[in-house]
């Protein structure tokens, strides 16, 4: 078989494995909720509400598709994809075991922080395109909140990269043999922290989920879409959240490194991924949203300069132990 | 050329002088009821805001000339129908002051302890629709609000338990009460008050604990002193601004002089303060029920037992003010009577109404996510403020 046919068999099948398992994630966050409020969660369709996905699935592809009258067409039409593209793309980075992945890259890390920042031109072209006050304010809010969070959202990613001196994922994961980062003295707590409250705010997720506050604008940039491309959106949303939490499990949790025979790596780093993905689910259903002017502060006067001096620390400890990565 | 004329209203200056009107209701998720806010805003700056009212106005009013003092009551329950025993209360004792007509003790007591537990209810709402326009209906808010309906629901029951009806009870009539205490009421209504006093620790914890909660609520929508007297809010929100008014205090009725409760009162004047002073609230109003339930007097519920045909209640002529303390502050009634069995006129005095006057006063110079704090602080009911 040619490389090329190779390569599409196998991205063919990591999109439609991440479709498939972010419209099972929003199931599983579903039912995490409804417990802790007090809920069955969705129970209906299928045995516990198993094929509720699927349901809500069809349901969005039936509706009306409504493209507002004044929207700017080719913007408005486009931001979906422009905002699920980078989402889904950053999956093909990830090495989900040694030698499970559609590309290791020897600049992994630098890719999936680079494509996912870009997420913010979806999110931008949607607000914009929507030609609605609600929308052009979320837009306004993502530029700001996406802009201040990369930063430190970086930095923090940016800690395991001196630990072990590699950009590549497969690397990093090697490098963890001794034992995980969030392991490491302080650094690696503080890092790990601080990785997770940047990933909410990349994320947009309350406490930070200014952008959609339904509460002041309704639903954001997305309140004028509605059918598939609503679903687009949600589902680039969610596997952006998806993809995070991977990247976390990958950088801070060891990834694939666990007990048992080599074919559950796999297994083993989608548990950490899902352990990281309650906890940030668990933080968002007991939060308040925080105001515009608040997350501003957050993250140039207390997250950058934190995740900066660890950064900085980080390399220093490593300059004094001499090479890369921890023994 | 239809485009160029709708993006030149919506485009934004970055010198920052430029001006965005945006509509905030009266559909909108955020809108307890049909209220319509339109801001101007610099950014994301509120420069000034305009309320527009009235879109659930039903000719309360009117309504009130032509139904009987034996109607009325009921219908009365519409229009604050988050607490629907408050206004039922105040017609009630405006007809009875008109007419000079006695209220037996026991009947009394039975209106306390529906006007306390209507208090609980009210506030349980206002907290949960409060968190969840700070939280996000897809974020802690939800959770907070679900835990609060559930607690909702129980007072509910209890009310369902007692009148029939969970929402709009029709429990007063001129002279009394309608019903008497079903048995084992009282056995469910200390231990539910008991859930819920152990609840409201639970939902302090999870929200005084919470760095976010207070950077949403500390100084945010600061009504001074002076303002909330000179525009007459009442209720929590003039206790928020350190004024101890209350009129169970200050002009006691239906017996609440033989109680003994705190009126809480903070001098912050902001959504925290305001948030204090329901919490503390919720606690003293159990301690009413409490009270009420163990020195519930024996006797009848009602002076004019038997009321066989709605028409059959008539008061003499003349007028009468009655005002109780609602959850959201004064609610008051005023009757004209002219000797038939409706009254010539009523007008209604609605708290939300009064407190809603405070917002062109603090909204501007906030962010736009903190008119929604605000509004749940003030916590409107547009049944009232529309009638």
């Amino acid at each position: 078989m040619a490389p090329a046919v190779r390569d599409l068999i196998a991205a063919f099948v990591l999109l439609n494995g991440v479709i498939g398992a972010v419209t099972y994630v929003t199931l599983l966050e579903r039912k995490f909720t409804a417990r802790m409020q007090s809920r069955i969660g969705p129970y209906r369709v299928g045995p516990h509400g198993l094929l509720q996905p699927i349901a809500d699935a069809l349901k969005l592809m039936m509706k009306e598709d409504v493209v507002p009258a004044m929207s700017d067409r080719w913007v408005y039409n486009l931001a979906p994809l422009a905002f699920l593209l980078p989402c889904v793309l950053v999956f093909g980075t990830i090495p989900f075991a040694p030698g499970l992945g559609l590309a290791d890259l020897n600049i992994g890390l630098l890719f999936f922080l680079a494509v996912s920042a870009l997420e913010i031109v979806g999110l931008f072209m949607g607000g914009w395109g929507s030609n609605n006050k609600y929308a052009l304010l979320s837009a306004m809010r993502a530029v700001n909140q996406i802009i201040s969070y990369d930063l430190p959202f970086i930095f923090a990613a940016l800690i395991p990269v001196v630990l072990s001196g590699t950009l590549r994922l497969g690397g990093i994961v090697e490098a963890q043999q001794g034992g995980w980062y969030v392991a490491y003295p302080v650094i690696g707590q503080l890092g790990f922290l601080a990785y997770l409250v940047a990933m909410l705010a990349a994320e947009n997720r309350v406490p930070f989920d200014i952008l959609e506050a339904e509460s002041e604008l309704v639903a954001g940039f997305r309140v004028e879409y509605s059918g598939m491309k609503f679903a687009l959106i949600q589902l680039a949303e969610y596997a952006h959240v998806i993809a995070t939490s991977y990247l976390g499990a990958l950088l801070f949790l060891g990834g694939w490194l666990g007990p048992g025979p080599g074919w559950l790596g796999a297994v083993w780093f989608t548990l950490k991924a899902l352990a990281v993905f309650l906890l940030v689910t668990w933080v968002r259903w007991s939060f308040v949203r925080i105001r515009v002017d608040q997350i501003l502060a957050i993250s140039w006067k207390l997250l950058l300069p934190v995740t900066l001096m660890l950064l900085l620390a980080a390399a220093f400890v490593v300059a004094y132990q001499g090479g890369g990565g921890v023994a | 050329m239809p485009d160029l004329e709708a993006r030149k209203v919506i485009e934004l200056g970055y010198a920052g002088n430029e001006r965005l009107v945006m509509n905030m209701g009266p559909q909108h998720p955020s809108a307890h009821g049909v209220f319509r806010a339109i801001l101007t805003l610099e950014g994301e700056t509120i420069v000034a805001v305009d309320a527009v009212i009235g879109y659930l106005h039903r000719c309360h009013e009117k309504l009130g000339e032509t139904l009987t003092y034996v109607q009325y009551p009921s219908i009365a329950s519409k229009t604050d129908y988050v607490a629907a025993m408050t206004s039922e209360l105040a017609y009630v004792l405006a007809a009875e002051k008109i007419g000079q007509i006695e209220v037996p003790k026991r009947a009394q007591y039975l209106r306390v302890i529906a006007a306390e537990l209507q208090r609980i209810a009210s506030h349980c709402l206002w907290l949960g629709t409060w968190c969840m326009d700070m939280g996000g209906a897809l974020g802690g808010g939800a959770t907070l609000f679900l835990y609060c309906f559930r607690e909702r629901e129980t007072l509910l029951d209890l009310f369902e338990a007692l009148t029939g009806a969970r929402l709009l009870y029709g429990f007063h009539q001129v002279g009394g009460t309608r019903y008497d205490l079903p048995a084992g009421w009282a056995e469910r209504c200390r231990s539910t008050v008991d859930l819920i006093e152990k609840r409201i620790d639970e939902y302090e914890a999870m929200l005084e604990g919470n760095a976010f909660f207070l950077a949403r609520t500390r100084g945010v929508g600061v009504i001074s002193r002076e303002l909330a007297q000179e525009v007459g809010v009442s209720g929590p929100l003039i206790r928020g601004s350190g004024v101890a008014y209350d009129i169970r205090r200050v002009a006691p009725y239906s017996s609440y002089e033989a109680f003994d409760f705190k009126v809480p009162v903070e001098t912050g004047g902001d959504c925290w303060a305001r948030y204090r002073v329901r919490m503390v609230e919720f606690r003293e109003s159990i301690g009413i029920v409490r009270q009420a339930l163990e020195g519930l007097p024996p006797g009848p519920i009602s002076s004019r037992p038997g009321v066989k045909s709605v028409g059959q209640v008539r008061i003499g002529k003349g007028e009468a003010y009655a005002r109780v303390e609602g959850p959201r502050g004064e609610v008051g009634c005023y009757l004209v009577a002219d000797g038939s069995a409706k009254p010539y006129r009523m007008k209604w005095r609605g708290a939300s109404f009064s407190n809603l006057a405070v917002l062109p006063h603090i909204v501007p110079g906030h962010k736009v996510a903190d008119v929604v704090a605000i509004m749940g602080s003030v916590d409107p009911v547009f049944g009232e403020v529309d009638r």
